[in-house]
């Protein structure tokens, strides 16, 4: 199968470029999980990728990803810059539509560069022997003859160089040379991939105010609105009053959207909208509304006594997701036992731009600007709620003011796009902090029952663990009661050495959207695995991290017994307890861990996680100050994600991923009553200030060869374990459940 | 009607005095470098100069602003020394918050020029960053602050 074809033979783009652009597409070949993605979507598996340079030398290089914060934006393209040997700085990016041609665009999972690594260095490489191609057939030479150096093909004998841009025409007229044909740099020879000095390509429009995000986004013509959703999930409009609504000035006029049925999918949620001349106004008519609501079933959802629901069923033998030796037999030996209990509550994503989308609905044709890290997933979506082809719908991507998740999930866009259809102009859809906090797809709640069997030595002989929430399915399939994806999310593959293992997943019912929130269950199967290392640790009288090594045991590669395309990538990302013993003995190495001095109210903990094929371990040193307000003066987190493309940006990820793990360790929580979510805004959904973030956050990334695994998420999972375990070290007092501003310290 | 200046041009508005300065800027003049995030002064995003003084233009009506010298990020020209620190540190992840934290960070350091941990700490913490780039926004503002100095 042909990979790489030369599309400016076929006039791709000529639009867009000037005539004699050389234009190299790819067709990316996705690894299976991908190409399964794109079958379950319903696409056609022909991607097409494109780099672009014109005579002027100017290189155009197409980001099919969203960038949310990850920066993905930048690494992906710097791949492609690298092995075509191009000058960065005449480099543009060209961010996609959405479109199936690109293969998978769904910017979640930590795996854009891990999914498309390969193929950029693929795509790069070519343009570079095409472009050498060109050159010495213009001096009459052999191609062997010369090399590259930024932007340009220099013969090494004679010393005579020429330009890309001066190239791009001839190439452009080349046919694309076969794969065995295109050499890779060697990784000595990278110039980008791997550089301390890579920065993000809109740098400098974010820090002058130019960068475009979604909530920029704007179009002539445009009305603004602003929607009053159902406060309960499933509720509809009994009736409604707009009469003092329609006198707000700059108010135009009140439409209705059907309330959401299940499956939720993303869908919009239905209410009363108010459209506007400004944003100002919509919000302002928003609030002079006297709407009615009829009761939905999950008005019964209260969060105190839906806990215990959760918690008895934790209790309760659940589904077998992982079995290895026979713990019940090792729990009837008569021997020391050990339970515990865990508990996490809902989180929302709450990132800083909330949801908000631009649609024309353009006869038919519509046309959407949305903050999305799926345009694909727009394109479906909108052609679900409005009858017509997704192939109709054109979804451009502005900046994301972050994602965590939550804008993988394009209702907004799906609101935008009924209301400009109803309109028949362009509308833009803003959501209040209030409507992003309150009407998320929120991260599960969820339950832990954690038991083990302590042999003489203080380590476990069996270890059961059994978990329990309202599964992400739920979204997509109302009946969904049992976790599917989120067992390989830190559940069905605990690394550890011990004979007898069973790991569980009880069923729970769902009463508002589910959703996934950076590094998903992992938070809660990293807070209770790694909660209860440190109490068995502890129980024992041992070293939490020689406990914890201890239990990772003996390095090897563990076989999860996965099966299909899971154990593709087990052959290619495979469980290797030295990588994760390297993470935690470097941690341990580099925080200084049993060696410094700790004051009063100090203590350090340990945690290590992997998730998104990457490995990770923490320390955190909290102070418990005398009001048990808990500080936290250092993180040490050890990081092997294999090849890095921009080490710098991998360390602010992991800077930031500690930050996000303290929000949800310390302060954040959604709760409902009656069905109806009790936050609203920062005042009362608490998320990390400057002053309450760890002060000084110290990320060393192990130097691997390794294929690139997951950055953006991986980092969360270790830090609330590592948090609670410092505060039992500080102490003396375990804390099972998150957040810890609920409990008194002191 | 009231009048105003914002980056240093005339500007005029006469409709609802009660509407926050920041639709005005982002949805009536298209300066959309200041942010919408919360609508409470609860994030700092919306952060802009006031006759110099760091503002949260979420919660400052145009009545407020009636006769007033506004500034707006695409207002600091040339790049302030805030924005080339934050550019060397390589502050930003999503960018969303950057702006409003960059125009706080520059009304800190005209008051204070030498601000330490505790200082900036105390300022900055009204501005919040979900990404978490807290870490390098402190020291951004210290190196700003020495080459200010």
């Amino acid at each position: 199968m042909k990979l790489i074809e030369n599309v400016s033979r076929r006039g791709f783009l000529t639009g867009a470029l000037a005539t004699g652009a050389f234009v190299l597409g790819a067709k990316v070949v996705g690894s299976h999980f991908l190409a399964e993605r794109a079958q379950a979507a319903g696409g056609v598996f022909q991607p097409d990728l494109f780099l672009a340079i014109d005579p002027d030398g100017t290189v155009t290089i197409v980001a099919h990803r969203s960038e949310m914060g990850c920066g993905s934006r930048t690494a992906l393209p710097l791949v492609v810059a690298d092995e075509l040997d191009a000058d960065w700085s005449r480099v543009k990016i060209d961010q996609a539509i959405g479109d199936p041609k690109y293969g998978d665009q769904d910017t979640d999972g930590s795996h854009s560069v891990r999914s498309f690594f390969d193929q950029m260095r693929q795509v790069g490489a070519t343009g570079r022997v095409m472009l050498i191609s060109a050159a010495a057939a213009q001096w009459n030479v052999s191609p062997n003859e010369c090399k590259t150096e930024p932007h340009f093909v220099i013969h090494t004998a004679s010393g005579r160089k020429l330009g890309y841009g001066e190239l791009a025409a001839a190439a452009a007229k080349l046919p694309v040379p076969k794969k065995d044909a295109v050499p890779l740099k060697q990784r000595s020879e990278w110039r980008y991939i791997g550089n301390e000095s890579n920065a993000l390509f809109d740098l400098p429009d974010m820090v002058t105010g130019k960068a475009t995000f979604g909530m920029d986004a704007a179009v002539p013509g445009m009305v603004y609105a602003s929607v009053e959703h159902p406060p309960v999930l499933g509720q509809k409009i009994a009736s409604y009053d707009d009469k003092a609504a329609l006198k707000v000035r700059g108010v135009q006029k009140t439409l209705t959207i059907d309330s959401v049925t299940p499956p939720h999918l993303f869908k919009p949620l239905g209410g009363v909208a108010v459209i506007a001349d400004n944003t100002w106004s919509a919000f302002q008519g928003r609030k002079a509304l006297k709407i009615d609501w009829s009761d939905s079933p999950n008005q019964s959802y209260n969060s105190a006594e839906y806990r215990k629901t959760l918690e008895a069923t934790s209790r309760q033998p659940g589904k077998v997701v992982r079995s290895i030796g026979d713990v019940d037999a090792e729990f009837a030996k008569g021997g020391k036992i050990m339970e515990a209990e865990y508990y996490t509550p809902h989180l929302a994503h709450a990132s800083m731009e909330p949801p908000v989308a631009v649609v024309d609905y353009n006869g038919g044709k519509p046309i959407a600007w949305a903050p999305t890290q799926n345009p694909q997933a727009v394109q479906e979506t909108l052609s679900g709620v409005l009858g017509i082809k997704k192939e109709d719908v054109t979804c451009h991507v502005p900046l994301l003011g972050g994602g965590f998740g939550r804008k993988s999930k394009p209702d907004q866009v799906a609101e935008a796009a009924v209301l400009s259809k109803q309109l028949g102009k362009p509308v833009k859809v803003v959501w209040n902090r209030e409507d992003d906090i309150r009407f998320d797809y929120f991260h599960s709640v969820a339950a832990m029952y954690m038991k083990a069997a302590i042999g003489a030595d203080g380590r476990p002989t069996a270890w059961l663990q059994r978990t329990v929430y309202p599964p992400i399915a739920s979204t997509f399939d109302p009946a969904a009661k049992y976790a599917d994806d989120e067992m390989g999310l830190g559940w069905n593959n605990l690394p550890f050495d011990i004979p007898n293992q069973r790991a569980e997943n009880g069923p729970a019912d769902y009463h508002v959207r589910i959703g996934w929130l950076r590094s998903v269950a992992n938070i809660y199967h990293a807070f209770a695995i790694h909660s209860f290392a440190d109490e068995l640790a502890h129980n024992a009288n041992q070293d939490p991290v020689q406990y914890l090594l201890n239990l990772i045991g003996p390095p090897r590669v563990i076989d999860l017994g996965l099966k299909g395309d899971d154990a593709e990538d087990a052959k290619k990302f495979p469980l290797d307890t030295a990588r994760y013993r390297r993470v935690v003995e470097m941690v341990a190495e580099e925080s200084g861990w049993g060696k410094r001095p700790m004051g009063k109210g100090h203590g350090m903990g340990i945690a290590a996680h992997r998730s998104f094929l990457t490995y990770v371990a923490s320390v955190v040193e909290t102070e418990v100050d005398n009001k048990g307000e808990v500080h936290i003066p250092n993180v040490w987190t050890a990081v092997d994600c294999g090849t890095v493309v921009a080490p710098d940006n991998v360390r602010n990820q992991f800077e930031g991923a500690a930050v996000f793990g303290t929000s949800l360790a310390l302060f954040s929580e959604i709760t409902a009553t009656k069905g109806a979510i009790n936050q609203s805004n920062f005042s009362d959904y608490q998320i990390t200030r400057m002053n309450r973030a760890p002060r000084k956050t110290e990320v060393h990334i192990v130097a691997s060869e390794a294929p690139p695994a997951g950055v953006g998420e991986p980092g969360t999972p270790p830090i609330a374990p590592a948090i609670y375990n410092a505060v039992f070290a500080a102490t003396g007092k375990r804390v099972r459940e998150l957040p810890l501003s609920k409990t008194k310290l002191v | 009607m009231i009048n105003l200046k914002v980056n240093g041009k005339d500007r005029s508005f006469d409709g609802d005095l009660d509407m926050p300065l920041l639709w005005f800027l982002r949805d009536v003049l298209g300066l959309t470098g200041t942010k919408f995030g919360c609508g409470m002064a609860l994030c700092g995003s919306c952060t802009v100069h006031q006759n110099g003084e760091a503002i949260r233009s979420c919660t400052t009506s145009m009545k407020e602003v009636a006769g007033a010298e506004i500034t707006t990020i695409e207002g600091i020209t040339p790049l302030h020394p805030v924005q080339k620190a934050w550019m060397e540190i390589k502050v930003p992840q999503c960018g969303y918050c950057q702006t409003g934290q960059i125009m706080q960070a520059i009304a800190l350091l005209k008051d204070n020029k030498n601000p330490s941990d505790h200082d900036i700490d105390t300022v900055m913490s009204g501005n919040l960053c979900r990404c978490g780039t807290y870490q390098r926004i402190r020291a951004a503002i210290h190196q700003a602050a020495k080459e200010i100095a």
